[in-house]
């Protein structure tokens, strides 16, 4: 703590002038970065690390709001501005800007036999080594299993429907006057897991997307039901406007919600907000006709190729993706592992609360059988058009601005138009 | 200060502080000393105004420009350079309507909305807030105690930043809230204020005018306090009723102030965008989506930031915010004049 | 002080000023309770987000909101090596006691007599009800500030803050002053032009001044920030505005004395327009400090940051930390406030002051 402080004063002082641009006798990397969690603090420390055996390199942490990756990032990038190492989620769509590491790394081997469906992820046509997964993500449902047992009903058992889990929502909120039976955070990564498992393929048989299809058409439907007969609340996908995310965690962590729809990210909060309050309880992923499969996602550290010290970004890229460092980093972060080894080995994690362990462990068993169309889906590079149009027209739906088939037609408009605009 | 008064420290750091000043412009004279003797005063106009037309240029006037080039253009690249020219593709996709009364026939269906949503906001909100502007001003004119202290209270608002303004409501208003807990208390139901688009619009022009209106009032207190006493003496011992004073003395002197709040909360109005983009974001549906959060979205924060169609949208923006000072300037002259 | 002048001057002056002496007529009830109000309405907000700031993660999703910050109280019980968390329990017999949890297991907690440790006791966990005292949640404050380099991120903002707001008074008031005292060539072209950019928000030309600044090299310097907002439309328009009220003989006068027009400017002028200039320099400061998007978009090295940025870091993708945000917020309230109180002063005499000509 005291060596960070005297660090923090150092460079104040060091700081007066006003243009950016030291003139270091040594190598400066930029990492860009945003947190959710402690992920900041933990990667801080593994970083500490590296520059204590590379006394040549300094890596700096920029913390940016999770806004400015979505938003500025894009912008900095086209006009040459970016960072060396960027945490992204738009894995595909900034594909152009990264760097392929593969003369960097030691071993090259190691990169592609653990994260190998991942760097598809990150250059979809071709084979470079962009960079790891700081986390996969996995969606899926928690549930408030004190509810459950308090209003005695039973909680569906495996292989059950989307359909089952609504009538059981519903009926423990009737029975314990629970506002909300059932939450999906608002969000288009969310809705196409259960919209393939309703048999949407989101792509024709060229391989272009095509998001509207009877799959699609039937998840949306019963979306917009539940929301009618009172199985969901208007005020994730009845408020705000365009692909806004919306999250229902506050409102299931004070036991507002029977069922929450969202993913694997919500553990390491909930052990903190809810704690032991409540059994809180993920569930594999409820069934459709066509499957029973979640989405997959993550965020994943990449390096630029605009860098200007490429041999260094590739040591410490290198340094960071090693085994043992990202088994700290997944296990301190309660993250799910995005590198096969560890997935197959099992992470310790630091937690000694049930709920969590049970969560991560059903959603690190989820992985294998997620969907290969929800895989094709998460690596196509324009998925955010897919994923907002979806969100924002059936959310106008769901308003009553658009009728349900408005909606569909705007949907398919709306993608069309803007992968027309993008290929211009 | 009146002489009298021992200076606190307050004034000695107002001192302080101005003492750079007065050096720094005292330096300044010299050439513009110079200056004055070569061109002859009729240049002094133009050197008075050219750094801050600089900046302008350099910082709005370009930018236009560059702005509308890019409405005349398509794709994603950043530089312009690298743009695909498309003419006037942009805008008739904007203007490829129906039915311009009704949204949903258009092609682009939330341009539409957003300034049909901005018509509605812009007539309560500059209504409302220029009411309550003159009503606080007037109010805090009188003599009244700790004047000081009520004037900073309604002034305060305006110091915060338009986020945090968003959040303090927000905050206030989610379905957990703390009003919600005051409904509740009382009896009532709780109210899902930001799943209802009449609450919603209501919430937005609450919260923008109270964050506003302060400095309003500032505005028309300052326009009050430099009517001449003597005008209502006169009127006091003729004995005018205080509605007719109101109406024959107050309002038409206080009229520059009114017209400047007027400009400036209509400016303030069609370009709202963070308070809302924060508290509602723009819901339910589109309800509170106005025209510079769909600018917003459409460039920056959809995956692909399509620059061409928002840098058109800016355009319209910009003819209309246009031909409408121009207007307002137009019969503010008659009426001067008249 | 100055205001005693406004105030005696003012009782004439006002249209609805009380009347009669001793007695209240209805509009004196009616203005203190408007006041009344207002200072609920305008302040009550402020303080509700200052408690809240305090509250812990869980007690910030309690409904209904507790008004004061509360803690759960926690025991050290012998056998136990963490401090256990204290409820008001009822017995089956229906008394009440105080016992500490040790762990929960479904809908039964597993309770201790912290006075008797040796047994445990299994309590319906709706039997039981948390023991809470008022406790500051100052880590709310503490952990961010300690992660993040607070002391850069205060001085940049200041220095942006500062020198912003100096370049905005001393270009604007030049540019009002030209514009107000001059008749010359031009002048309504570029007042028109003025008025016309006042209505263009930055937010729609984001992208175009990125490119202007990019090509200026200045990204990711404190200069990108300062500069662009500088030649304020509205700056120029208030100024201009009130100069335009200043009496020309005085200027004539000066002209007579032989002042050269920069000593015009800053000795006659200026002086004149201090209500309008401290006006306009509290809202430069206020918008400087308060600049978010566009800092965002130009400054992305943690160096560089100011409070607004580095403060606003705590907004993930999937978690929005409401526990940090508050707190934050605050902290971006108290120099805001501290200015204020400072320069408040100059508001209400400024405003007095222009009643005097």
């Amino acid at each position: 703590m005291t060596n960070r402080l005297t660090k923090i004063l150092g460079s104040s002082a060091m700081a007066l002038s006003l243009m950016a641009g030291t003139a270091l006798a040594e190598t400066e990397l930029r990492m860009t970065w945003y947190n959710d969690g402690n992920e900041g603090e933990v990667m801080r420390g593994i970083l500490d690390r590296f520059e204590e055996a590379n006394p040549d390199i300094t890596v700096t942490l920029d913390v940016v709001p999770y806004k400015a990756i979505l938003e500025s990032l894009p912008v900095q990038l086209a006009a040459g501005d970016g960072p060396d190492i960027a945490r992204v989620t738009d894995l595909g769509g900034l594909s152009e800007y990264y760097m392929d590491l593969t003369p960097h790394v030691g071993d090259p081997e190691y990169w592609r036999a653990n994260f190998g469906p991942f760097l598809k992820w990150l250059d979809p046509d071709g084979d470079a080594i962009s960079g790891f997964m700081t986390q996969l993500t996995v969606t899926g449902p928690y549930v408030n299993k004190t509810l459950f047992e308090q209003a005695g009903v039973e909680m569906p058992g495996e292989g059950a429907t989307w359909d089952d889990w609504a009538a059981a929502s519903k009926a423990v909120a009737d029975a314990l006057d629970i506002p909300i039976p059932m939450a999906w955070d608002r969000s288009g990564h969310r809705v196409s897991g259960p919209a393939i498992s309703m048999g949407a393929q989101m792509f024709d048989a060229e391989g272009n997307p095509a998001l509207v299809d009877d799959g699609l058409k039937m998840m949306a439907t019963k979306l917009y039901d539940w929301h009618q007969d009172g199985t969901m609340a208007k005020e994730l996908w009845g408020s705000v406007s365009g692909s806004t995310y919306l999250g229902a965690n506050e409102d299931f962590a004070n036991a507002q919600v029977v069922m929450y729809m969202s993913g694997s990210w919500q553990i390491p909060q909930f052990a903190e907000t809810i704690g032991d309050a409540f059994d809180w309880w993920a569930v594999p992923a409820p069934c459709g006709p066509a499957a029973c499969t979640g989405m997959p996602g993550g965020a994943a550290l990449v390096a630029m190729k605009d860098t200007d010290h490429p041999e260094e970004v590739g040591q410490l890229m290198d340094f960071l993706a090693q085994e043992e460092n990202l088994a700290e980093f997944y296990g301190e972060t309660l993250f799910i592992p995005g590198h096969l080894g560890l997935a197959e080995s099992g992470v310790e994690f630091a937690t000694d609360d049930p709920r969590a362990a049970h969560a991560l462990q059903t959603f690190a068993s989820a992985v294998p059988g997620i969907s290969p169309v929800a895989f094709d889906l998460q690596g196509y590079p324009s998925n955010r058009v897919m994923f907002n149009a979806l969100i924002s027209r059936l959310g106008e739906a769901i308003v009553g601005e658009l009728t349900l088939d408005e909606a569909f037609d705007r949907m398919s408009q709306d993608v069309e138009q803007q992968l027309a605009e993008q290929s211009r | 200060m009146t002489p009298g008064d021992a200076p606190t420290l307050s004034d000695r750091l107002t001192a302080a502080a101005a003492w750079p000043v007065r050096v720094l412009f005292q330096i300044l004279d010299k050439p513009f000393r110079l200056i004055q003797r070569i061109g002859g005063i009729k240049t002094m106009p133009y050197i008075f105004l050219l750094p801050n037309l600089a900046f302008f240029g350099l910082f709005v006037v370009i930018p236009l420009f560059i702005n509308f080039a890019f409405s005349l253009t398509g794709g994603t690249n950043l530089y312009l350079t690298d743009r695909v020219y498309t003419g006037t593709e942009q805008y008739a996709f904007l203007f490829d309507c129906g039915n311009y009364a009704d949204p949903t026939s258009c092609r682009e269906d939330r341009f539409w909305r957003g300034i049909y949503n901005t018509a509605t906001f812009i007539f309560f909100q500059v209504t409302f807030l220029v009411l309550f502007s003159l009503i606080t001003a007037l109010i805090l004119n009188r003599k009244i105690r700790a004047r000081g202290f009520f004037r900073a209270v309604f002034f305060f608002p305006v110091l915060l930043s338009p986020v945090v303004v968003a959040l303090i409501w927000k905050w206030i208003l989610l379905r957990d809230g703390i009003l919600n807990a005051a409904l509740v208390s009382m009896g009532f139901d709780k109210i899902l204020f930001f799943v209802s688009p009449e609450w919603s619009m209501f919430w937005a022009i609450f919260v923008s005018i109270w964050a506003n209106m302060g400095f309003y009032t500032l505005i028309l207190l300052a326009g009050l306090q430099a009517i001449p006493p003597d005008l209502y003496e006169a009127a006091e011992m003729d004995g005018t009723s205080t509605e007719r004073v109101f109406r024959r003395i107050t309002l038409p002197l206080l009229w520059p102030n009114m017209l400047v709040v007027i400009v400036l909360a209509l400016i303030k109005g069609v370009q709202i965008f963070d308070e809302v983009y924060v508290l509602t974001g723009g819901g339910p549906g589109t309800a509170t989506q106005f025209i510079v959060q769909y600018i917003y979205n459409t460039g920056f924060t959809n995956q692909v930031q399509n620059f061409g169609l928002a840098s058109a949208a800016s355009v319209v923006l910009g003819v209309v915010l246009f031909v409408l000072t121009m207007m307002q300037l137009a019969a503010t002259r008659r009426r001067d004049n008249g | 002080m100055a205001d005693t002048t406004a105030d005696r001057r003012s009782i004439a002056a006002l249209v609805t000023a009380r009347r009669g002496r001793g007695k209240l007529h209805w509009t004196d009830v009616f203005t203190y309770a408007y006041l009344v109000f207002g200072v609920l309405l305008m302040f009550g907000p402020v303080v509700w987000l200052v408690l809240s700031s305090f509250k812990s993660p869980a007690g910030l999703v309690e409904f209904p909101p507790t008004l004061l910050p509360l803690g759960q109280v926690s025991v050290t019980v012998e056998g136990y090596d963490d401090p256990l968390p204290l409820f008001l329990t009822t017995l089956e017999d229906g008394t009440q006691k105080e016992l500490a949890q040790v762990r929960r297991i479904g809908i039964v907690s597993q309770m201790v007599d912290p006075e008797n440790p040796g047994e445990t006791i299994r309590v319906p966990i709706d039997q039981r009800e948390p023991i809470r005292e008022f406790r500051l949640a100052t880590e709310n404050y503490v952990d961010p500030l300690q992660r993040f380099n607070f002391t850069r991120y205060l001085w940049n903002s200041v220095v942006v803050t500062t020198l912003a707001t100096l370049v905005t008074l001393l270009i604007n008031s030049m540019a009002a002053y030209g514009l107000s005292i001059y008749e010359f060539k031009g002048r309504n072209a570029i007042m028109l032009f003025v008025i016309g950019t006042l209505m263009i928000p930055i937010t729609v030309i984001l992208v175009p001044v990125y490119l202007v600044v990019t090509q200026l090299g200045m990204v990711n310097s404190l200069w990108a920030v300062i500069l662009p907002g500088a030649a304020t439309p509205t700056g120029v328009f208030l100024l201009r505005q009130y100069m335009l009220t200043i009496p020309r003989d005085l200027i004539e006068a000066a002209r007579m004395d032989k002042a050269s027009e920069w000593q015009i400017y800053w000795r006659v002028v200026m002086p004149l327009a201090m209500p309008a200039v401290a006006v306009l320099a509290i809202f430069s400061i206020m918008w400087r400090w308060n600049e978010f998007l566009w800092p965002l978009i130009v400054l992305n090295r943690s160096e560089v940051y100011t409070l607004q940025v580095g403060l606003n870091a705590f907004q993930g993708e999937l978690d929005v930390q409401w526990h940090y945000i508050l707190a934050m917020t605050v902290v971006t309230l108290i120099p805001v406030v501290l200015v204020f109180a400072f320069l408040q002063r100059f508001i209400t005499t400024g405003i007095a002051s222009s009643g005097m000509k």
